[in-house]
């Protein structure tokens, strides 16, 4: 009995040729249906590789599977469910698997051995990166990634259980009906598309029945269960803290390439546990004897799994092994090395002729099963540091049950328990650990597992260790001679263990022959450390469906659509899109529509979109005390219907954000915050108020979201203001002063909130009204402004008006500055403590010669000021030593007819009038500047006063 | 990780922002005259231990609560869970 469907036939090519398989084939099995042994090219000397396991332990037979110039590398044949159309090619060869010219590499062998690398590229220096890293790079990896999008859907999901099973063999199988029948809530899940694991793929017999009559009838019970959910084709790559686990479900291996996949290609699950059964199973190992890497030699375990569970006939074949699971092997000669019998060579470069053995014996063969014993999967156990100990009856590593993760048990061939009876035994323990009672099991195969001690054949010739990487016996002997004695310096030197599959089949072959040439035990030479992921795990999963423009949200202001409508370019800033600027048609470039929109809005009005500030309600009895612990300036003095700028320190004493707030009543304030802090600041702000302060009556919420909020700035911004706001209220000079707030209500009743706050400098207000509003809002201001000439202004208009008035902003608030460098210093209340108060007076921030923020204009008008450019006195070396500070912000003021610019200078304040080089070796231009107030309009605010 | 919290019950620790050593709420006197030192020491100086750590979780994908977790740092475990508010009322 199989599990192969021959009425189903697939068709598939494996390097352009078509061939043939059917359901319930692997790529692999199919391959070898095909009679094909050369499947791929090693590492590093390019030998001639076949099939070498049957599951994801394979080393040899990585696949690039193809579909219309989409590529996905590195796949292992046995992991490739066969389906119909499947386009596989073999990888790490040039031209052809057949003949591959690196194959030169093979015969150059005693020059490459380990440490190579390190040994040979070492000088001239000026090689390292013009020769041998463009050379190293051609040659190395494997498989080759198509440049082309990945046209493929990955998912992610959450998933949470009471007991999660690993592994759906016999011990796993039997501890989700346990615990299925008892009522928890169970996921068992499996690497491979069928569960049953070994009992797939050995002959046995359960209660007398074949062991797949057992899993099918378990199977059918456990898809019954509502409580039970299996994960097939489900890979549990790691462990987590607190019992969560990682798992890749593979729904499809087919590519997307024609749109032709309905859903996720592949899952990335998070599964979060009570307690965990780990029924992982176990690997077989190879035995290093020379030549061991012939295409046909393969895990015996592997060969029984193709005969039993795949239907393939290898004909006459012979097994090396040391240990009594290959007696289920239906070969002709054991080659058993507890009889002092062993091969010494092999023969037969593409595919294996024969075997000679250590008596002059030669045996024709062109398969050969070999078996070094078993090791149990511990991985999961390690993940976590925990360290897998030594057993000695099973030559193997096994769990140590006193650093297993919390809640995990492990039972079966992963606890070295490698019978069908002690899996159905396990289960039961540990299930009845969980509370779950069980009656009889079945009875199953208990026949003892027998293994000796013997690990690689001695000789002069190469003998695999880890086939993937091409690491030999004689490596690992090399480098220990060289004196990297230690496990992991074995490890990294050689690169044992470190290929795609992680040493699965390597690792403790490569120990046993570093603890021979050590002198030592394996236990006492040590294992190196387990990390997730258990198998290759692809980027896609990772990412899942959080790619191109899902990679972060989007937030958009209630007149977005309107910006659009308008010509708007947009920035992004703390995930909103702000527009940048309006282009109108025959404008040339941005700057054209920049300079229109600053003109404009001082010689008439223009309205900006300022809904992106942070907003945040604060209110209670301690309001205004609270204010005044997170802002330097005082706060609690302010009347109701004014607003105040704040400016916000961190502990440390640098400047945090600014803003203004505005009061409402007496426990009532709204706060602004810049767009990009205003994440921050909340969080800072329910840190003050829970950890520093939490006696204070006060409450926050953010607003941000909930209103629009519009600058109308200009001097005919009241005129045009007067023709929305409600004829009841009144916005006059007289009534209505600079820094004035009050609540209003807009185009007939909508209710609104009017500030006369100035960024741009000119007389100004903000309106703000609930979100819905918004659009309506805008195009009502835009329609009632037309009589003068209203614009639209973006950020970068904003950013030029500030500049000429002098404002700090993100550049100037850059996290190195305090209240004192940006001539904030009076802003620091003298008479009340605040956030930042203490440390802003330290030595080195404060004193004469500090970076004060000052203005700059070109001596020669004609000069481009740049951001970023150093101030060195005149005269003096252009280098760190002399550096006086530097510019932080530029822009070509159309008001004044050529560019300014903002920035830091030692003792700056004092320094007007005085003439510099600005140094910037970035874009090679040094020009002569001249110090200036940073006000360079208005300075005396009589406009926005007016 | 999974923090346990005290009001909403286990939440896994994406949904929380770290800030660091709960220390960090012991705000020292400004009126001291020892102030500059202290806030020196309070801003810059912490401990780093291998074993129980006090130390400040901020809910800010759920309740916006600052919690006081006590978690090992060598096995993650998490002992203890608490308002960051109700400590720094009792304290």
């Amino acid at each position: 009995m199989n599990l192969i469907d021959k009425n189903r036939p697939f068709n598939f090519k494996f390097d352009g040729k078509a061939l043939q398989g059917f359901e319930g084939d692997t790529l692999a099995s199919a391959l070898l249906r095909n009679k094909i042994q050369l499947v791929g090219r090693s590492f590093k000397y390019h030998r001639p590789r076949g099939i070498m396991g049957a599951g994801s332990e394979e080393s040899n037979a990585l696949m690039e599977i193809h579909n219309q110039g989409v590529i996905e590398p590195n796949r292992r044949a046995n992991m490739i469910k066969l389906f119909d159309g499947l386009d596989v090619r073999s990888q790490n060869r040039m031209p052809s698997l057949n003949f591959d010219v690196m194959a030169i590499n093979d015969f150059l062998s005693p020059f490459l051995a380990a440490g190579f690398y390190y040994k040979t590229f070492m000088w001239p220096r000026a090689f390292w990166e013009k020769l041998y890293e463009p050379l190293i790079r051609n040659a190395a990896g494997l498989g080759r990634l198509s440049t082309n999008p990945d046209p493929d859907r990955y998912d992610k999901g959450f998933l949470h259980c009471d007991t999660l099973i690993i592994g759906a063999g016999p011990s796993g199988l039997m501890s989700a009906l346990i615990a299925g029948r008892s009522g928890a809530r169970v996921i068992i899940a499996d690497e491979d598309f069928e569960m049953g694991g070994r009992l797939l793929s050995d002959p046995q017999e359960i209660d007398g029945a074949s062991g797949y009559e057992w899993v099918s009838s378990t199977l059918a019970e456990l898809h019954s269960m509502p409580n039970v959910r299996l994960m097939p084709r489900t890979s549990v790559f790691g462990n987590y803290d607190h019992g969560i686990y990682g798992a890749l479900e593979v729904k499809t291996d087919e590519i997307n390439a024609q749109g032709n996949i309905k859903g996720a290609r592949q899952v990335l699950w998070r599964i979060y546990s009570q307690n965990t059964i780990l029924a992982a199973g176990a690997t077989e190992r190879p035995i290093a004897f020379a030549n061991n890497d012939r295409p046909g030699i393969m895990l015996a375990s592997a060969m029984r799994t193709y005969e039993t569970r795949y239907d393939i006939d290898f004909g006459k074949y012979a097994i090396l092994s040391n240990n009594s699971s290959t007696d289920k092997n239906r070969s002709d000669q054991t080659i058993d090395t507890r009889a002092d019998i062993w091969i010494a060579d092999t023969s037969g470069r593409k595919g294996l002729k024969s075997v000679t053995l250590n008596s002059g014996e030669k045996i024709a063969t062109n398969w050969l099963g070999m078996s070094g014993g078993w090791n149990p999967n511990v991985h999961l156990t390690c993940h976590k540091r925990g360290r897998p100990k030594w057993d000695d009856v099973n030559a193997c590593f096994c769990p140590d049950p006193n650093t297993l993760p919390d809640a995990m048990q492990v039972i079966g061939a992963a606890n070295g328990e490698f019978t069908t009876h002690a899996a159905f035994k396990g289960a039961k323990k540990a299930c009845a650990n969980l509370g779950h009672k069980s009656g009889k099991s079945p009875k199953a195969d208990d026949a003892p597992y027998e293994v000796g001690a013997f690990w690689h054949v001695k000789g002069k010739k190469r003998a695999w260790v880890d086939f993937q990487n091409d690491v030999t016996s004689k490596d690992i002997i090399l480098a220990h001679q060289e004196g990297f004695s230690s496990v992991e310096h074995v490890k990294r030197y050689t690169t044992l263990g470190m290929a795609t599959d992680q040493g699965r089949t390597s690792n403790v072959v490569g120990l046993a022959v570093l603890a021979e040439a050590r002198g030592d035990s394996i236990p006492d030479t040590g294992t190196t450390i387990f990390r997730p992921p258990y198998t290759p795990v692809s980027i896609g999963a990772f990412a899942g469906p959080h790619g191109g423009q899902h990679f972060k949200p989007i937030r958009k202001t209630p007149s977005h659509k309107f910006a659009e409508e308008n010509g708007a370019a947009f920035v992004e800033t703390g995930y909103w899109k702000r527009a940048s600027w309006f282009a109108k048609p025959g404008e040339q470039g941005w700057r054209d529509s920049v300079d229109r929109e600053a003109f404009n809005t001082r010689r008439s009005v223009g309205i900006c979109d300022v809904t992106t500030l942070g907003k945040i309600d604060v209110q209670g009895a301690d309001a205004g005390k609270f204010l005044n612990k997170v802002y330097a300036n005082t706060f609690s003095t302010l009347k109701v219907g004014r607003c105040r700028y704040g400016l916000m320190l961190r502990e440390d004493g640098m400047a945090m954000d600014d803003g203004t707030c505005a009061r409402f009543s007496d426990t009532h304030y709204v706060m602004t915050t810049t767009t990009a802090n205003a994440v921050t600041v909340f969080r800072h702000l329910e840190f003050v108020r829970q950890c520093l302060f939490p006696n204070m009556d006060i409450h926050l919420i953010s607003t941000t979201e909930q209103w629009a909020q519009y600058a109308v700035a200009g001097p005919n911004s009241r005129k045009l203001l007067q023709k929305i706001v409600d004829p009841e209220f009144d916005i006059s000079n007289e009534e209505f002063a600079y820094m004035g707030c009050q609540k209003i209500t807009v185009c007939g009743g909508t209710r609104a909130r009017i500030f006369r706050l100035s960024f741009s400098g000119e007389l100004a207000f903000e309106i703000a009204v609930p979100t819905r509003y918004g659009d309506t809002l805008v195009r009502k201001l835009m329609e009632a402004g037309e009589e003068f000439d209203v614009d639209m202004y973006g950020t970068e208009a904003l950013g030029v008006m500030r500049i000429e008035k002098g404002h700090a902003a993100g550049n100037e608030l850059n996290g190195t500055t305090t209240a004192l460098n940006l001539g904030l210093g009076g802003f620091v209340a003298k008479k009340k403590d605040c956030i930042g108060k203490v440390l802003s007076q330290r030595e080195g921030l404060i004193g004469d010669d500090v970076l004060r923020m000052v203005g700059f204009t070109a001596i020669n008008p004609n000069d481009t000021i740049t951001n970023g450019a150093h101030f060195i006195k005149m005269g003096d070396p252009k280098d760190a030593a002399h550096d006086q500070g530097y510019m932080t912000s530029i822009a070509y003021s159309p008001e004044l007819g050529h560019f300014i610019g903002i920035g830091f200078l030692k003792g700056g304040d004092k320094r007007k009038g005085e003439e510099l080089m600005a140094v910037d070796f970035v874009r090679n231009n040094h020009i002569k500047v001249k110090v200036v107030s940073s006000h360079f309009i208005d300075p005396d605010g009589e406009r926005l006063r007016a | 990780m999974i923090i346990n919290h005290p009001l909403l019950g286990p939440r896994d620790a994406a949904e929380f922002v770290y800030l660091g050593d709960a220390s960090l709420m012991q705000r020292p006197n400004p009126k001291s005259e020892t102030a500059a030192e202290d806030f020196h020491n309070y801003q810059y100086l912490r401990n780093n231990p291998a074993g129980e750590h006090k130390e400040l979780w901020y809910h800010e994908q759920g309740d916006r609560s600052w919690l006081v977790v006590t978690r090992n740092t060598l096995s993650h475990e998490i002992t203890h869970v608490e308002l960051a508010r109700d400590v720094a009322r009792s304290s």
